[in-house]
């Protein structure tokens, strides 16, 4: 019965996790335009406009 | 005339030396119009940020100081091919967003909260069915209150403060039978864990809060999405003005910004945009929408002129005076102060629902708890059961019922182009049984048009239509605009108050007044068959035609009278207009009851007389006119062309140029309603089959949970049928 201990409070943080989750989100204000963000996602402007000489590296960031 | 702009006003100034400005887009609708805006904007270096907000169709563009004139931006989005308009954001709408931020936040927390007792529940429930440790279960119910009494505590604060204010206000609303269930519920779960008891009601009580939270943000969500869509209505609507600078040269600037005695030019061909007394000049003026009256005025120095006006003929320089300094003003304020009153008696749906609703559960526990201590049962035996009477009655389905399909319904709606100003406009146009109409600029356009088109070669009316664009005359506009707008023929010269000629292979081209061009004896026969409009000639060489201008009624409106019809509505019209002009077109319509020549309390009176018949009116008008009666009828509609203060008066405004958004928003609304009402009665027949189970002791928490879920769930799913309504036809252009 002892793994209830462990057990519990984990559900309960991973609970925590995702609240702070939303919280960070309508704070960032993910929650202001419903409609455009499902189009933003399908721009792919970010691509096109890295010209392949200047891509950034990962540690360049 | 090269007048500068400025829009200094609409600026925003933050912190760090940056500009912004927060723009309505008329005509945004994609992906692909958002894409545009913002990497057109972009692609000006001085542009910090653009970013759209496709919810609300605006643009916020940012740009350092100084580097950028408000203009530029609304050029450059001319020349993407968007209109835009200024925005001043209203100074509550930040508590508002505030306001929805935080609800969001308590649903959050409620949502987290369920589901952490849910899996707590479970176990304990699955475990009395079998072998559970005592001291497990303890436990599980101790780790359910730790959560379940700061999440009520923290969550329930709307329901709370709601219910404490009503009940100091010596009334009862739906949030009294809530917040006594929920801390009814929460008190019994901890004295009834303390004393080791098999049942504990946390999951219950939380659970209902994350319902409820859930329909109240709904709501929240409706209202301020209708003030969202009713400022942009504004912005579009906002206009401007030239004004007269001390030094003599002139600067465009919006109507907010215009001060009393500020002196305004208007120019032949513009609305008049303010109200005022004409300081020099002699012109014709349109007075339509404010009047009815479709027959033009004449009007000089020392007259006074209303906003929304058309000026005809000739400049004029207008005193700016205070709003509602005018006598008709004056007049229609207090009309209008009159009418109000009978709206504010409404009662909304849910509230008249929770007057029956609280007492009879109340009373219903009161009695369930005295019948078991007659019946002998311990009196903590007897208050358990009580309260789960309570816990079970509890209005979860009802908090839901009607938010949720005043939300699907208003998006269903907003897609047909009419916008709700108030979410409880729904339920009263669902009432009304007949619909009054204005005639000048609802059922016809607000713009003149060209009536004997079909008796005009096309060839002819393309050359014709070509000197009318030369002149800034709203007939010839007229004439311009049936022909799809041409290029102005070059060299056409404006004869003031007669009518604009241009040579053409040495031969003189005119169009204007019939006296202008000859034509009194061809213009006889159109003027019979055309009684009411106003007539114009054009003449060259031998050729010579008369066009017939007027008011011509908007698309669709008789399909829109007939759908009405189909519906039982009984149909009126209440003109100011002269009988000559309002008798054929409520022929045309095939509407029988109309009256002509009526002033704003004339229409006032018709509307009470029918009132006092016991009919429920709706009233769709646009005039300043009409106003007094939009206000006082039980609902109203005005179309997105109406005068500031009809919109302002109205429930529902709808865009576009056709009528049919008229009977599209009585379908809905009473698709709406039916389906409110099935909510209503849905909640009823759960507790008909729940309390009887709570009187008899037989709900244990997860009977209350199975059916408070279920019975939420059941009357969401109903609530999404409204945004089903199968279009019989679609308005106009899409």
């Amino acid at each position: 019965m002892n793994i209830i201990l462990i057990l519990f409070p984990l559900a309960l943080g991973l609970g925590l996790a995702g609240l702070i989750a939303f919280f960070w989100c309508l704070r960032s204000g993910q929650y202001s335009d419903l409609e455009g963000s499902g189009w933003r996602v399908l721009e792919d402007d970010d691509i096109d406009n890295s010209p392949p000489a200047a891509v950034v590296l990962p540690e360049q960031r | 005339m090269g007048a500068q702009q400025d829009l200094s006003l609409f600026v925003r100034h933050r912190e760090g030396g940056i500009e912004g400005l927060e723009l309505a887009v008329e005509g945004m609708r994609c992906a692909g119009c958002m894409r545009a805006i913002e990497t057109g904007l972009k692609s000006d270096a001085s542009v910090l940020s653009a970013r759209v907000n496709l919810a609300l169709k605006r643009v916020t563009v940012e740009w350092r100081e100084g580097v950028l004139r408000p203009e530029a931006v609304i050029a450059q989005l001319a020349a993407l091919g968007f209109k835009a308009y200024p925005f001043l954001p209203a100074n509550q709408h930040d508590s508002e967003v505030a306001q929805e931020a935080q609800l969001l936040r308590y649903v959050g927390v409620a949502g987290f909260a369920a589901m952490n007792i849910m899996l707590l529940s479970v176990s304990v429930w699955s475990g009395n069915s079998s072998d559970i440790n005592p001291l497990t279960r303890d436990l599980f119910h101790w780790l359910s209150a730790l959560i379940a009494l700061p999440t009520a505590a923290y969550a329930g604060r709307p329901f709370f403060d709601s219910a404490l204010r009503a009940l100091r206000a010596g009334a009862v609303n739906m949030d009294v039978p809530i917040t006594l269930g929920v801390v009814l519920a929460l008190g019994m779960s901890v004295v009834e864990t303390w004393n080791h008891s098999r049942h504990a009601y946390f999951d219950g009580a939380v659970m209902l809060l994350f319902f409820l939270l859930i329909g109240r943000y709904l709501d929240q969500l409706m209202r301020r999405r209708t003030r969202d869509l009713a400022g942009n209505l504004a912005a579009l609507k906002s206009e401007s003005a030239i004004r007269l600078q001390p030094d003599g040269t002139t600067i465009i600037i919006p109507i907010n910004a215009i001060l009393p005695g500020d002196v305004v030019l208007i120019q032949p061909g513009e609305r008049v945009a303010v109200d005022g007394v004409i300081e020099t000049g002699r012109s014709k003026i349109d007075q339509s929408l404010i009047t009815g009256e479709t027959m033009p005025v004449m009007v000089e120095t020392g007259a006074r002129v209303h906003a929304g006006t058309m000026n005809l003929s000739g400049a004029l320089t207008v005193i700016v005076e205070a709003a509602g300094a005018g006598t008709l003003l004056d007049e229609i304020d207090r009309l209008m102060s009159q009418a109000v009153e009978s709206r504010s008696r409404y009662v909304h749906l849910s509230d008249r629902a929770a007057r029956l609703y609280a007492p009879l559960v109340h009373t219903a526990a009161l009695v369930t708890f005295l019948g078991w201590m007659a019946f002998g049962l311990p009196w903590q035996e007897a208050l358990v059961i009580a309260i789960t009477v309570l816990i079970i009655t509890c209005p979860c389905a009802l908090g839901l019922a009607i938010p949720a399909v005043q939300v699907v319904a208003a998006s269903a709606l907003f897609k047909n182009r009419i916008m709700l100003r108030e979410g409880a406009a729904l339920e009263r146009l669902a009432e009304a049984d007949m619909v009054v109409f204005d005639k000048t600029g609802t059922l016809t356009l607000p713009e003149p048009s060209l009536l004997n088109i079909a008796m005009i070669d096309p060839v002819l009316l393309g050359q014709i239509a070509a000197l009318a664009a030369a002149s800034r005359h709203p007939l010839a506009q007229a004439v311009s605009r049936a022909a799809g707008g041409p290029r102005p023929m070059a060299g056409a010269q404006e004869h003031e108050g007669q009518g604009v000629a241009a040579l053409l292979d040495g031969d003189e081209m005119r169009l204007g007044s019939v006296a202008f061009c000859h034509a009194e004896t061809e213009a006889l026969a159109v003027g019979t068959s055309y009684p009411s409009a106003s007539l114009i000639a054009w003449r060259y060489r031998d050729g010579c035609v008369v066009l017939a201008v007027g008011q011509s009624l908007r698309p669709d409106a008789r399909t829109c009278i007939h759908d009405l019809k189909m519906r039982g509505l009984r149909l009126a019209i209440l003109s100011g207009d002269r009988m000559e002009a309002v008798a054929p077109v409520a022929q045309m319509l095939g509407i029988s009851e109309y009256q002509a020549g009526l002033t704003p309390g004339n229409k006032l009176r018709a509307l009470d007389a029918w009132t006092a018949e016991g009919r429920i009116i709706g009233m769709v008008g646009d005039g300043l006119n009409d106003a007094p009666a939009l206000v006082r009828a039980h609902v109203s509609l005005s179309p997105i062309s109406a005068t500031h203060l009809a919109q302002s008066a109205s429930d529902i405004v709808f865009l576009g140029d056709s009528l049919s958004p008229v009977a599209t928003a009585i379908i809905i609304a009473r698709k709406a309603r039916r389906l409110m009402l099935q909510n209503l009665w849905f909640a009823v027949l759960y507790n008909a089959f729940a309390v009887p189970l709570a009187v008899a002791g037989l709900a244990t928490p997860l009977v209350a949970a199975a059916a408070m879920s279920g019975s939420s769930l059941i009357v969401t799913i109903n609530a999404l049928r409204a945004g089903r309504v199968t279009m019989i036809r679609q308005g106009g252009e899409a």
